[in-house]
């Protein structure tokens, strides 16, 4: 094999797709199977023992679902990757993996709503406590940090503030008191920002957004650096005998592997939010045309969030693409090609000309996602954030009049021309 | 990992070399061979001896005689042929002395465990013609180009159209 470092579109067609040694299939099969035989006695200990490395049952891995991980893990220059049923299987592995009853974590208040109940909701009752926090306000989350913080949380562009995170110094933060820093990186997905670069730990994707791309299956990714220090005696479940594998400690055993191996076969064995192998291939298939979606997206993005700053029906506009976003200048930092597709903005009228502007919309789908190739709206304060109380979506900054777009691929002209008339409508 | 003061004469072999060298083992002997199954040596041979991989192991500790159902040899003179690969699971203060060893007895590559790192062993064995790879694990590096680390979800960096 070469040394030669390939390009990202390359890696998006190729990594973890080998050429199917048996049949020579160039496509990534897909292996619709629950399990694999073993060779004989030994090799079954040895798999369960995690003494070599192989399949076992689907609920830890499959081979259509290991070719999407390493490739997510190539993309986003990460060490390893371990799927999950959801993007919400995925945070949820990524944060208990490391933080039990007791512990600690600091996150963004400005989270997808989903998020912040499952942080304030059901992790609370599993006794970890959440201090949410302004994503922009670095010193906030220093300020926060407690001997039993196990990490610290936010998302690259804020769903849907459109808050862009600055990762470096949350990342400076982070490692100097001793804890990784977690970035769910749904919005900008690996061809616009890599969070690793700049010192994240932990990256957690939605893959049923762009990776998909349309609109067609859930899942869900945990990549990881390898770079972390998990020896400093901060994390005992890093460093603790374990009993369920022979009393072996995943640190002393793995090293810089340690966090993923134990993701996998200690975290996803015992909750099971396994990533469907037809949904791995579907994702896969998505990951191919990445780069071209996600630059086709922003360019569409831009122009309508440029032709709705301009029109007098709209009263806001909140894309950090825009000169006129605070979020600007960090945007121009982390996501130089542009920070994405989704954004938000309000009408004159306020929330009644916002509902009747969304059900004026003829193409443009009125539903509860972003990410789709097709252009998509929402009215976060009644849907996606309507289980935040009064003070969370203050904290989150969603307002009522708030309205929600994803940019999709369709002519530029179609979507203007939708968002026209509906907004004439909203306006009669 | 923490950072590594560069080795005058030897650099760290990238991943086509590793694989290179991987590919001309044919026997390997494990220096700090433990019976204790939650040791990373004990992991390590245990991966080594498995289907998963087709090497001649030999394990080597003075003060064990049976680990995995194996001999266990005190000393690399002792093996019934050369190694050749010495894979080392000892503190980075011992790889010095074992390096000499391995050049005495004529192996053709040096390999000191995740975590180890020695300039001395490093100049020693590179001086003497071995192969010189440390802070890298066999079992994960035969993995990588082997498939198993793929399947664990791991960036192997290996873009092929080869079957």
């Amino acid at each position: 094999m070469t040394d030669h470092t390939w390009g990202f579109r390359t890696r998006a067609l190729h990594a973890g797709a080998r050429p199917d040694p048996t049949t020579g299939a160039r496509a990534v099969p897909i292996f619709q199977t629950s399990s694999y035989v073993f060779e004989d006695t030994d090799d079954a200990a040895d798999l369960f023992a995690l003494q070599k490395y192989g399949m076992i049952y689907s609920r830890l891995g499959n081979p259509t679902v290991s070719a999407f991980e390493e490739r997510m893990a190539s993309l986003d220059g990460a060490l390893g990757a371990v799927a999950a049923s959801s993007g919400h299987a995925a945070e949820f592995l990524a944060v208990t993996s490391l933080a039990e009853a007791g512990d600690h974590i600091v996150s963004s208040s400005h989270l997808y709503g989903g998020t912040i109940t499952m942080f304030s909701n059901t992790l609370a009752r599993f006794g970890i406590e959440t201090t949410f926090v302004d994503p922009t306000d670095v010193d906030g989350f220093a300020a926060a940090i407690r001997p039993e913080t196990k990490l610290l949380f936010t998302e690259t562009i804020g769903n849907p503030s459109g808050a862009i995170a600055d990762i470096a110094a949350l990342a400076d933060v982070a490692h100097a008191n001793g804890v990784p820093l977690a970035i769910d990186s749904t919005f900008s997905t690996p061809a616009l920002c890599r969070p690793i670069e700049w010192g994240a730990d932990i990256v957690v994707h939605s893959a049923t957004k762009f990776i998909g791309g349309h609109g067609t299956s859930l899942g869900g990714v945990v990549c990881e650096a390898g770079t972390f220090d998990w020896g400093s005696g901060r994390f005992p479940n890093m460093t603790e005998p374990v009993p369920t594998y022979n009393d072996l400690r995943w640190w002393d055993n793995f090293g810089e592997y340690s966090y993923l191996t134990k993701v996998r076969n200690d975290h996803l064995r015992d909750i099971g939010s396994t990533l469907a192998p037809m949904h791995a291939w579907l994702f896969l298939q998505g990951l191919e045309t990445l780069d071209f979606r996600m630059a086709g997206h922003v360019a569409n993005a831009r122009a309508v969030a440029a032709w709705l700053h301009d029109d007098s029906r709209v009263a806001w506009v909140n894309y950090a693409g825009l000169p006129s976003s605070p979020h600007h200048e960090m945007s121009n930092k982390y996501l130089p090609a542009g920070p994405g597709a989704v954004f938000t903005f309000g009408l004159d009228g306020g929330r009644d000309a916002g509902a009747t502007f969304i059900e004026s919309l003829e193409m443009i789908s009125h539903l509860a996602n972003v990410g789709d190739a097709k252009t998509l709206i929402l009215h976060p304060a009644s849907t996606t954030h309507s289980q935040l109380s009064d003070e969370q979506m203050a904290a989150g900054s969603v307002t009522p009049d708030m309205v929600r777009i994803s940019v999709g691929l369709e002519d530029l002209d179609d979507i203007l021309y939708d968002l026209d008339r509906a907004l004439e409508n909203a306006h009669a | 990992m923490p950072e590594r003061e560069p080795i005058p004469g030897w650099e760290p072999p990238s991943a086509g070399e590793r694989k290179r060298i991987l590919d001309e083992t044919r026997s390997i002997a494990i220096v700090g061979a433990s019976s204790n199954p939650a040791r990373a040596s004990n992991f390590v041979a245990t991966y080594l001896l498995s289907s998963s991989a087709d090497y001649a192991v030999y394990l080597v500790n003075p003060r064990e005689t049976e680990i995995l159902g194996r001999p266990v040899y005190p000393s690399l003179e002792d093996l019934p042929e050369v190694p050749d690969m010495v894979d080392v699971f000892r503190r980075s203060e011992d790889l010095p002395p074992i390096a000499q060893d391995a050049v005495a007895i004529g192996s053709k590559t040096f390999w000191a465990q995740l975590g180890l790192w020695s300039t001395e062993a490093a100049r020693i064995a590179s001086h003497a013609g071995l192969d010189v790879v440390m802070d890298r694990c066999t079992k994960i590096e035969h993995a990588r180009f082997a498939g198993g680390l793929h399947l664990a979800g791991f960036d192997t960096g290996v873009i092929t159209s080869r079957r």
